[in-house]
Formats: C-alpha cells, structure tokens, sequence
C-alpha cells in the first residue's frame, strides 16, 4: 500500500498553471527522486503536499488521511517534514529554537496554568540531534544568520528528523553545498531508507539520484512525463524527458 | 569559520545581557542620568525618579504594544488615537450611562482591543498593508472619540478610576506600577513563550513561521489585538490622570512609542524585539524630556534632542553590527 497518493493534483497562481493534473505515489520507505528542469514546478508540488498552497483541483493522501483541508502544521504532525529549497530558517533565531520551532515543548511557570517554552529541553535535545547528525555546528545557541550555508542546511535537516517523520521531502539539498557535504546528504538518504523512512529528493544532479534513489519521476511543464523505476531507466533517457525529447 | 571572534566579541556577562537588549541604548540612558545628575541638583532624586517613571508610563505602555506589532514586521500607527477613543469610551460609560467603575474600566479595555482586532483582520484577511488600515485607524478612532464627545472633554471619573492614574501607594504612583508590570509580563511573554517566539519568527521569515506550522494570520491578528489593548490601558490611564476622558488624548503617541521601541533595539523590520530594550529607549526619552525641563530648555529643543538620540542610537547599532558581523 502507497504510503502517500496524488491524483490529479492541479495548481494556479492566478493565469499561471504551475500543476496541470500530477498524479503519482510513495511507498513506505521508497526513495523518489523528483527531476524537471527551473519552472517545472517541482517545489510548487512540494508545497501542495506540506500544505503551503491549497492545490486547485485533485486529492493527496498520506497514511489513510486526507490532506487537502489541513494546515502545514497539522501536515507536519502526520509525519510529513520538508526541507525547504531556501531552508526556512529564522535566521534572528538560535539553533536550537529553529530545530523546534513550530514545535516547541513547553512546561508550567511555577505550577501556574502559564506554559513558558522549556528552553533548557530544547538546547539538551537539539544537542542530542546535531551531534547524531554528526553535523558541524559549534553551539546550539548560535544565531542561525551566523552560520555557513553548510551549518545552516544541518539545522533544517536536523528539524526535519527531529519528530520522526514517515516521509522527508528535500528540495535541491545539494545545490550550494561542497562535495563532501553533497556525500553526507546522500549518506542521509541510504540512512533514512534503511530506517523504513520514504523520500522524495529534488535534484538535478543525476548521478546523486541514481546512487540512492529507487524510483524517478520526471516534471515537466506541471505534468508527470516519467515514472520509472531506477533499475530500469538510464541517465539518458531521463534527461530525454526531462527536456522534452522523449 | 571563525567563530571564536563572534563570541569573544563582547565579555561574557555583558554578552548574555547584549542578547536582550541592545547595550548601546543601556550606555546612552546612564549616560543621560550622569549628565543631568550633574547638570541640575534637582534631578538626582527619588521623588524625580518617580516623576520620570510617571510621566514616561503611558508611552512606555504603548510601546510594549508597538514592541509586539514590530517584532513580527508590522506597525500600528494608530495607538494614540485608540488611546484616546479608550479614554473617551470609558469616561462616557461611567457618566453618560452610569455604569459603575469596574465596566468603565473594561469598557476602556475592551474599546482598544477591538479596534486592534479590526486593524489585525483588515491586515491579515482583507489583505490592506497594515500601515493603510492603521493609519484609517488613527483617523476613524481619533474621529470617533470627537464625535461620541463632541469634541469636549468627559469631566470626573469614580473614586476607583481616578485612583488608577493619581493614587500612591507608599508613595508610588500608580501608573508608574502599571507601566512596570506591563513590562515584566509582557518581557516574559516575548521572551520566554511561544506566542512571543512567534512573533519574532514571523517577523523574521514569514515563510519559515508557515512553512513550521505556525498560524500567521491568526497570530498577527493576536498582536495587533494585543497592541490595541495595551492602548486602551495607556488611555485608561490617562484619563485617570487627568479625571477626564478627553477625546485629544494620545495625539501624536504612535511615534513616540514607535521610537521607544526602536531606541530599546527593536529591529524595524521585524524578527529582533525586546521589552526590556523598550524600557530603556521610553526612559531615555522620559528622562530627557525630565532632565531639559529642569534646565528649562524649551520643549521644541525636546523634540529636536529625541530625535538626534533616535538616529544616533541606531547609527551605533549599524557601526557595531558592522564590527561583528563582517
Ligand atoms: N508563488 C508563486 N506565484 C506565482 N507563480 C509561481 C509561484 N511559485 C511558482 N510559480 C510559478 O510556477 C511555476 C513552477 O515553479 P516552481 O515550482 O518553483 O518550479 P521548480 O521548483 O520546478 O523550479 C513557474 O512558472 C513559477 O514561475
Ligand atoms: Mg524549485
């Protein structure tokens, strides 16, 4: 049984239809990889799934529930986490709080019914995570605007594993990263599958995606032009539908 | 990456307290003191502490609520005017229709909340930048007020009203202990609970408040909720100083609170707030304000010197961001 389900999925912004009609689906565990060329509307689709647009038309499914009337956060809960393309980080904040933010635990101010954020949680989890992470961040409570790129892409990561999601969905998590960084995101990848953990990269580095990925769907233009698995497709033939010559 | 020299940038203790507040604001208010202290020898004293502390509170109030309204990248501009219709709407509840004190007091409260609460769903559903509908705001609240009063002051307010803004326990006036748990539970609540992470998160990057599960509009609706009741509450008081409701009450506060929020380190464009650095930029003007009087230095020279050590404190801001940063 598909852990996650799209069918017929459409999505415009105003004129613009970025989505005209996706439908495609996720096992549990099962590594995608999305590819499509700048415009395709890859990240739009993404979105649709966490619950950042509404899609227009077409219904998602993820676990037996139906998600097209929740909310990001309620998305989040079912277990579906994404990495963001520009990371969504609050950059004003430290590393701790951005790993729990939206999710902040809380306890009582003197046994009063006032919940204050438990900071000190925070900070010992998040510690607990980065360092599992084997990520090179210097203190949790660095201001995440400080860090390097790198630092910071370990942050969205570690909040996207913080809560033990069922599906982790990355957009372009290679794109500004160096080599042995790109190395530790697919080593990610190979270690969620093995955890039973699905997901769904985004990237246009093929090589990347045939080394971990099971499956690859191609966008282009809004619509699903290649649903194959990776054991039965080529690079070649994957860049033919991609732009469009297959 | 060297991270040494960031956390080296200041010394440790003082680099806790630079987390909350900003310490340029800190160093221009002490030295402000030290300047009047020697300046004038009447200022140096309890009594004028309190005075300072009395006549800073309305402003300071209204700027807890614009510390809010800011952190989260937004802006009332129509606190003075909401201060001046919960001046006005309590001080008629009490009189026109005899109500007793207690729902005058609400009444006060409530009249500011409510326009907060239309000024946070005009921004958020109907989807008008808030500066826009503030700004009707300042003009539709400060209308209504004239027109409910006809333009006069309402005279005479209960025993328990008046006692708000002229009491003195143990010799401190009342206001002055309402501005200062203002403060601290305001401080708490943006500093150490969710609802005021998420105004700074919102402030910061509203995409990564969203995109975390956070309900923005629901939020800013909140705080703008929130900004218009500490309005109310500053007009309340007011009123209670003067034994009046008067519906020119506020007039022009929207900026003074705006720069007190701004002197304390609140960042303009959202996502840096703290209430203790309100605090201190409503005090740095209240003690000016104070100071130059003692020294009978005329109000429009006030007005001048405000604004210079507005732009000077946030011009040390930017050198130092510029230090650490680089
Ligand atoms: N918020 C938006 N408003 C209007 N158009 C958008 C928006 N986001 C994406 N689009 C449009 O939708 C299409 C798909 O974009 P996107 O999903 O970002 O593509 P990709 O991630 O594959 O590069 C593009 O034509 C883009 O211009
Ligand atoms: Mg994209």
């Amino acid at each position: 049984m598909s852990l996650l389900a799209l069918k017929d999925v459409r999505m415009s912004f105003g004129p613009v239809e970025a989505l005209r009609g996706v439908s495609f689906s996720v096992a549990e565990g099962e590594a995608v990889a999305l590819l499509g060329d700048n415009g395709a509307g890859k990240s739009t689709l993404m979105k649709t799934i966490t619950g950042i647009y509404r899609p227009t038309g077409g219904a998602i499914r993820f676990d037996g529930q139906d998600l097209k009337e929740k909310d990001p956060g309620e998305i989040r809960r079912l277990g579906i986490e994404m990495i963001y393309q520009d990371l969504a980080l609050a950059r004003e904040q430290d590393v701790a709080s951005n790993i729990f933010l939206g999710r902040e635990p809380t306890r009582r101010l003197l046994g009063l019914p006032i919940r204050m954020i438990d900071t000190a949680r925070i900070e010992a989890e998040a510690e607990t995570i980065i360092r599992r992470l084997g990520a090179r961040v210097p203190s949790v409570r660095y201001r995440v605007g400080d860090l390097s790129g790198g630092q910071q892409q370990s942050v969205a990561i570690a909040r996207a594993l913080t809560f033990s999601p069922k599906l982790v969905i990355m957009d372009e998590p290679t794109a500004a990263l160096a080599v042995r960084e790109v190395e530790h995101v697919l080593d990610l990848v190979r270690e969620l599958k093995r955890q039973g953990i699905a997901v769904i990269l985004i990237s246009h580095r093929l090589t990347d995606v045939f080394a971990v990925c099971d499956r690859v769907i191609a966008l282009r233009q809004g619509e699903v032009v290649a649903d194959e698995a990776v054991a039965e497709t080529s690079m070649n033939e994957v860049v033919a539908h991609i732009v469009g010559a297959g | 990456m060297n991270f040494g020299s960031m956390a080296m940038r200041r010394p440790a203790a003082l680099h806790s307290l630079g987390n909350m507040i900003r310490l340029e604001s800190l160093v221009v208010l002490l030295l402000l003191i030290l300047a009047l202290s020697l300046a004038s020898p009447y200022f140096l004293s309890v009594s004028n502490a309190l005075n300072i502390l009395l006549a800073t509170s309305v402003i300071g109030i209204l700027g807890f609520g614009a510390t809010f309204v800011i952190a989260a990248a937004g802006i009332d501009l129509s606190v003075g005017s909401i201060l001046g219709f919960g001046a006005v709407t309590g001080a008629l509840a009490v009189n026109a229709l005899d109500l007793p004190w207690i729902i005058g007091i609400a009444v006060s409260l409530l009249a500011g909340a409510f326009c907060g609460l239309v000024n946070g769903l005009l921004t958020t559903r109907a989807r008008v930048p808030a500066f826009i509908v503030t700004l009707g705001m300042l003009g539709v609240a400060r209308g209504a007020a004239l027109v409910l009063t006809n333009g006069q002051p309402v005279y005479g307010l209960p025993g328990p009203m008046v006692w708000l803004g002229q009491g003195r326990p143990f010799g401190v006036p009342v206001p002055a202990i309402i501005f200062l748990g203002v403060a601290a539970i305001t401080h708490f609540v943006l500093s150490r609970t969710r609802f005021g992470k998420y105004a700074l998160v919102i402030g910061d990057n509203q995409n990564a408040a969203r995109a975390t599960g956070i309900h923005v509009e629901r939020h800013l609706v909140a705080l703008y909720t929130l900004s218009g009741f500490l309005a109310g509450l500053a007009g309340l008081v007011s009123a209670a100083r003067v034994n009046s409701g008067d519906p020119t009450a506020g007039t022009g506060y929207e900026l003074a609170a705006i720069t007190a929020a701004i002197l304390g380190g609140t960042n303009l464009f959202g996502g840096r707030a703290s209430v203790v650095g309100t605090l201190i930029g409503a005090l740095i003007m209240g003690v000016l304000q104070n100071g130059l009087n003692l020294l009978a230095v005329s109000s429009f020279y006030q007005q001048m010197a405000i604004g210079a050590v507005l732009v000077l404190a946030v011009w040390l801001d930017q050198l130092n961001r510029g230090r650490g940063r680089a």
